[in-house]
């Protein structure tokens, strides 16, 4: 089961695809907002909503939101999620944050993610603020009508709630071992 | 003609996608024998030649061949390319169209 809003985001540290480790805690500290986001390189979910989540990273990073990606999916069944792929991945799309490899999949467990992409948004103390999906239509950008993310973290940055907290994660489901 | 739907349950694309293949068979006025196919394991997707979810096949033939061979056999979500180059897990209306259209002129 996924995290409830208001629970702590659960620590971690993985290997970044720059080959540097990164955790939970340098990710949040001095963020006024942080987006994980359980993703991976083959789902065409991710595929479709990757740009505006890109989009979204850049328009927020000056508002000091930080943004983290995990691969969680077994590279062993699906070599396109390899941990070189996820490089090349990150390199091609110039990803303009963390992306990172949860080899052991206990991240993911961790967080109750079942789908990619599944985001998690937590405020600055490190509490859930939103969890679910981008916004409510995967296959058009220019049909979107609820902006979740964006809406999120405008209200998390004004000190408000979210007007909406949870929606279901609407993706591939995430690759166990 | 003959239609085969190939799905595996894990990508939640399945059940627009069949929509909208219903939703343009009406639209054209077309009859189909239409043949759903829940593939449930790995063997079942190489017997298949399954790339992935969803996968439309109308007289044997796939609506986008050359995407198909992009995407690995097994039972994953199927990625689709829209006309203007978005990925998306749905079968493009366009593609879905062409291939029905295809079978009824024959």
């Amino acid at each position: 089961m996924a995290l409830k809003i208001g629970a702590d985001a659960p620590a971690f540290e993985l290997k970044n695809v720059d080959g540097n480790t990164v955790s939970l805690e340098s990710l949040k500290d001095g963020a006024s907002a942080l987006a994980i986001v359980f993703s991976c390189n083959h789902c065409p979910y991710v595929l479709a909503w990757e740009d505006r989540l890109i989009q979204i990273a850049r328009d927020y990073a000056g508002k000091g939101v930080r943004f983290a990606l995990i691969n969680a999916n077994d590279p062993v069944k699906y070599p396109a999620d390899s941990f070189p792929e996820m490089q090349s991945r990150a390199r091609t799309k110039s990803y303009p944050f963390p992306y990172l490899f949860d080899e052991t999949q206990e991240v993911a467990r961790a967080y109750g993610a079942e789908r990619t992409p599944e985001v998690f948004l937590f405020d600055a103390s490190g509490r859930l603020v939103y969890h679910g999906a981008p916004d409510d239509n995967y296959d058009d950008p220019s049909a979107v009508k609820k902006h979740y993310l964006r809406e999120a973290l405008d209200a998390v940055l004004a000190g408000g709630t979210p007007p909406v907290a949870e929606t279901p994660p609407v993706g591939c489901t995430i690759k166990w071992k | 003609m003959k239609i085969e739907f190939l799905y595996s349950e894990d990508c939640p694309s399945h059940a627009p996608a069949l929509e909208r293949l219903r939703d343009l068979l009406e639209q054209e006025n077309l009859q189909a024998d239409l043949r759903i196919v829940r593939v449930e394991s790995d063997e079942q997707a190489q017997n298949l030649r399954f790339p992935g979810s969803p996968t439309i096949r109308v007289e044997g033939h796939d609506i986008d061949p050359e995407g198909a061979a992009t995407n690995p056999v097994g039972l994953s979500c199927r990625v689709y390319r829209t006309s203007d180059g978005r990925f998306t897990p749905l079968p493009p209306e366009d593609l879905v169209l062409q291939a029905i259209r295809r079978a009824a002129d024959r």
